[in-house]
């Protein structure tokens, strides 16, 4: 072997080391995030009773609404699943297009999450009416707001690698988001079961 | 347009009092005679480029314990106002400087109080935690940086960006939280607290708790993924051990705090009804999230403790741990059943009868390990030839308090007990020998251990003990009275006491034990100021001061920046024990790969903590600034990927030449 062959080795060694460590530190980070979501929904279980004058459950959701944003959510899912295929077989333009809607389908959900809220808003049930608005908004809202992160983040990496290419290091925070996008999918099913679907029950 | 800029601040909230102008004039003079001390050493370029942009966990470690020394001198002044305030205002005798009884006005005592209690946990005793666990575990595990140095000194600054929160009203003026030290709903929300007190308290520890967060996960990677060849997680070192454990509970529990503190913002900004009393709200919630967070945190504190210990007396008793395996599993023990027990802080919230007892039963249950690990640590003494230098004075003084405090604590966990003494001194003085007595003790003692390691010198054995022999008694006569008044019924946050209760001379007996830790402490400066003076003379020049055994000991004192020029081999649980009983061989020398210094890590906290002071204020402007600073620099940071360096093997020959030639 030349000495440049094993310093290539070296350098893919430390990377994979590096891969290895950054994906696994986030999901730890991922773990940790989950506990605030595991906060949310107790405050939610403890809530959702205390109406005080204000709507329930059964009055303000809609449940063919809201599996809508699940079908929509569950499909970017599965797009950003072809989109990691895309990014291992190094295919740069079927990444483009599975990103691509992935982040349109993600954008989708968050209007319409967005257009739920300006009703409940504008009926004058808003966060202040009661607690179970309260926490309701909170728990809705915070993966809301993961979701544009995720969305703000997926569109960074893809004007980076319009730019540079699938380098290492955009494989590396695509991987990272792949695995964000599909926890917030796991955390929105939960919201649909324990908010929507029981609260409508 | 100036409510969009500054918010609700205004001249008249600067301050005007007389003790927060003397905090003010404090720092003021503090930061004056700091910038003309570097000015005049000409030190300013060798500060940032060395210290403050360093990703080097061993200065950050040592930056953490600087900050935290200092947060503890602060934090000590605000126990000896509380103190000397409960003996001025005892009885009928006339306030003096403006206040009723004593010298301090009700408000201002309680501000005192929740000060005193946040910044001793939060900014002493986890700073100096920090530090401890910077400083050694890369070294204990035979790794040359952490996971991700960058976050490590995100952390830094986070913490340090919570530590300039708690400190601003004495800048910016208004009051700080009367509430507390966990500012417990009802009390800390808008209808109670509409100053902007609570508001501090909120964002200094949200942003110090990020930065923790972004540790604990650090730490914990580490660890894990990052141990010399040859280390498995059996072979880990006992302090190495107990970090993961205190570590794994960090990220387990900071995350309940960070959206508890979130959901008490939300109701204070949002006009949300998550623990306010009306609209459904339900205060009892913000007391059990916030205890499902506050129990475990203490043993985050006293965790790793327990690791200091472990290594301590292994090395002074001269022989190896008795019982790891044991050892091991009642820190484990201890860690898990942390979490089944946070509902004994209220036992009188009305829970009933069958919630109370098993809650009580649980905390019973922790003194089980606890004990375990007590007699582990007797039985590696028995028939060791100890060597009574001065860490193992700390360890001696903390079996004694925390048996004594621990027994407390398991009269406390029986509901009817509780029932009597919650909320009383008994209580608090309970959780001081538990923190003092156990916690701060070990991190004394870890201090002086490592200390060499550190520097390069022994900090002076005879001071040390002098000091020891100080604190222990100080801690004994200002404590012991306290749990004699909470069983005659004296609640905490008393700041004045009537005279028919015939307590004020067992508070006179406090005091002079505060007045003796006062004299400990000022041993302690004396001993670093002698110690630095003398330095020659303690010089540890083989890097193995106390005849250690584990892998901190196998490196120069102070150690090279890349801990080792070549990683340690490990094949028992005593790695540096087995490497000096072997020949040392030729090493060859590899290239190493090392994290390039970054200032990102300042300039991120420096807008995160624009951030939240805007949002105390409500200033709208600052607070947009803040944020958008604060992620733009997130992302320039995430989407560079030139940080990192080569240093040749060439080079690292040199510096190793240079640190053992010493010798």
């Amino acid at each position: 072997m030349t000495k440049s062959t094993i310093q290539t080795h070296h350098k893919d060694h430390q990377e994979a080391i590096t891969s290895d460590k950054t994906v696994f530190g986030f999901w730890v980070y991922l773990m940790t995030d989950l506990l605030m979501f595991a906060v949310l929904f107790a405050a939610y279980s403890v809530l959702h009773g205390n109406i005080f004058d204000g709507p329930g459950g059964r009055e303000i959701f809609n449940l063919p609404f809201a599996l809508s944003e699940t079908l929509i959510l569950l499909t970017s899912s599965f797009t950003c699943g072809l989109a990691i295929l895309a990014v291992r077989q190094n295919n740069k333009n079927q990444v483009f297009l599975w990103f691509g809607i992935t982040f349109l389908l993600g954008l989708s959900f968050l209007g319409l999450e967005l257009s739920e809220f300006s009703k409940l808003v504008k009926e004058g049930n808003t966060w202040q009416r009661s607690a179970f608005l309260s926490s309701f908004f909170t728990l809705v809202a915070t993966h809301g707001l993961h979701i544009t992160v995720g969305l703000f983040w997926l569109s960074l990496c893809m004007i980076k690698m319009k730019t540079q290419g699938l380098t290492k290091g955009i494989t590396r925070k695509l991987t990272l988001f792949s695995l964000f996008w599909h926890f917030l999918d796991i955390v929105w099913i939960f919201i649909f079961t324990i908010v929507y679907l029981m609260g409508a029950l | 347009m100036e409510k969009f800029i500054l918010g609700n601040l205004t001249w008249s909230s600067l301050p005007h009092e007389w003790f927060t102008l003397g905090g003010t004039g404090a720092f003021i003079a503090l930061t004056i005679g700091v910038i003309a001390l570097l000015t005049y050493l000409k030190r300013w370029k060798w500060l940032w480029k060395e210290w403050l942009t360093s990703t080097d966990p061993k200065k950050i470690g040592v930056m953490y314990i600087i900050v935290a020394f200092l947060m503890f001198l602060r934090g000590g002044l605000d126990a000896v106002m509380i103190w000397s305030q409960q003996i001025l205002g005892a009885g009928n005798s006339p306030g003096f400087l403006g206040a009723t009884h004593g010298y301090l006005s009700a408000d201002h005592f309680q501000q005192i109080f929740t000060a005193h209690g946040d910044i001793m946990v939060f900014f002493v005793t986890m700073g100096f935690l920090f530090g401890l666990i910077n400083l050694i575990v890369p070294l204990q595990i035979g790794a040359r940086d952490l996971a991700f140095p960058f976050l490590n000194s995100l952390g830094f600054w986070l913490y340090l960006a919570g530590v300039v929160m708690i400190n601003m009203f004495f800048v910016l003026g208004g009051e700080f939280a009367p509430t507390g030290w966990l500012a417990v709903a009802p009390l800390s929300e808008l209808q109670f607290n509409p100053g902007v007190g609570v508001d501090y308290w909120i964002w200094s520890l949200q942003i110090s708790g990020l930065g923790t967060l972004i540790g604990g996960i650090n730490f914990v990677v580490t660890i894990l993924k990052m141990r010399a060849p040859g280390m498995t997680l059996m072979r880990m070192p006992m302090f190495t051990w107990a970090s993961l454990m205190g570590m794994m509970l960090v990220i387990s529990i900071f995350p309940i705090l960070a959206m508890t503190i979130i959901l008490l913002t939300m109701d204070r900004f949002f006009g949300m009804h998550f623990f306010t009393l009306d609209n459904g709200g339900n205060a009892m919630m913000y007391w059990n999230l916030i205890w499902m967070w506050g129990h475990p945190e203490v043993y985050v504190l006293i965790i790793p403790v327990f690791g200091i210990y472990s290594e301590i007396v292994s090395t002074f008793a001269q022989k190896k741990v008795f019982g790891y395996t044991s050892l091991l599993i009642a820190v484990g023990a201890i860690t898990v059943l942390s979490f089944s027990v946070w509902l004994h802080h209220f036992f009188t919230m009305g829970a009933g009868a069958d919630v109370n007892a098993f809650f009580g039963i649980m905390t019973m249950f922790i003194a089980i390990p606890t004990g375990v690990q007590i007699i582990n640590w007797l039985f590696t003494m028995f028939r060791g030839r100890i060597i009574f230098a001065s860490p193992i004075y700390w360890f001696f003084g903390f079996v004694s308090t925390f048996t004594f405090g621990g027994m407390a604590g398991v009269l406390m966990a029986l509901p009817p007990v509780d029932f009597q003494v919650h909320n009383s001194l008994f209580l608090v003085a309970h959780f001081h020998t538990m923190i003092v007595g156990g916690a701060l003790f070990g991190i004394f003692a870890g201090f002086t251990y490592w200390f060499p390691k550190v520097f390069g010198f022994k900090l002076n054995e005879r001071i040390g003990k002098w000091a020891f022999w100080t604190w222990l008694v100080g801690f004994f006569v200002s404590f012991v009275p306290l749990y004699i008044l909470g069983m005659m019924g004296a609640t905490r946050r008393l700041d004045h006491i009537d005279a028919s209760t015939g307590w004020q001379y067992l508070f006179m007996v406090s005091l002079v034990g505060v007045i003796i830790i006062m004299i400990a402490v000022g041993l302690q400066i004396l001993q670093l100021i002698v110690s630095i003076i003398q330095r020659k003379q303690n010089q540890d020049l083989t890097g193995d001061p106390w005849n250690g055994r584990s892998l901190e000991w196998a490196t120069a004192s102070p150690p090279p920046f890349y801990n080792f020029a070549v990683i340690p081999p490990v094949h028992s649980r005593e790695a540096f024990w087995d490497i000096k009983k072997e020949k040392v061989k030729k090493v060859k020398y590899e290239d190493i790969e090392l994290p390039k210094n970054t200032a990102m890590g300042i300039y991120i906290s420096g807008f995160v903590f624009l951030f939240g002071l805007a949002m105390v204020w409500h200033a709208t402007l600052f607070a947009i600034i803040g944020l958008v600073g604060a992620i733009g620099c997130v992302i320039l940071r995430t989407f560079d990927d030139n940080t990192e360096y080569i240093l040749t093997a060439a080079e690292v020959e040199k510096i190793e030449k240079k640190v053992w030639d010493k010798s």
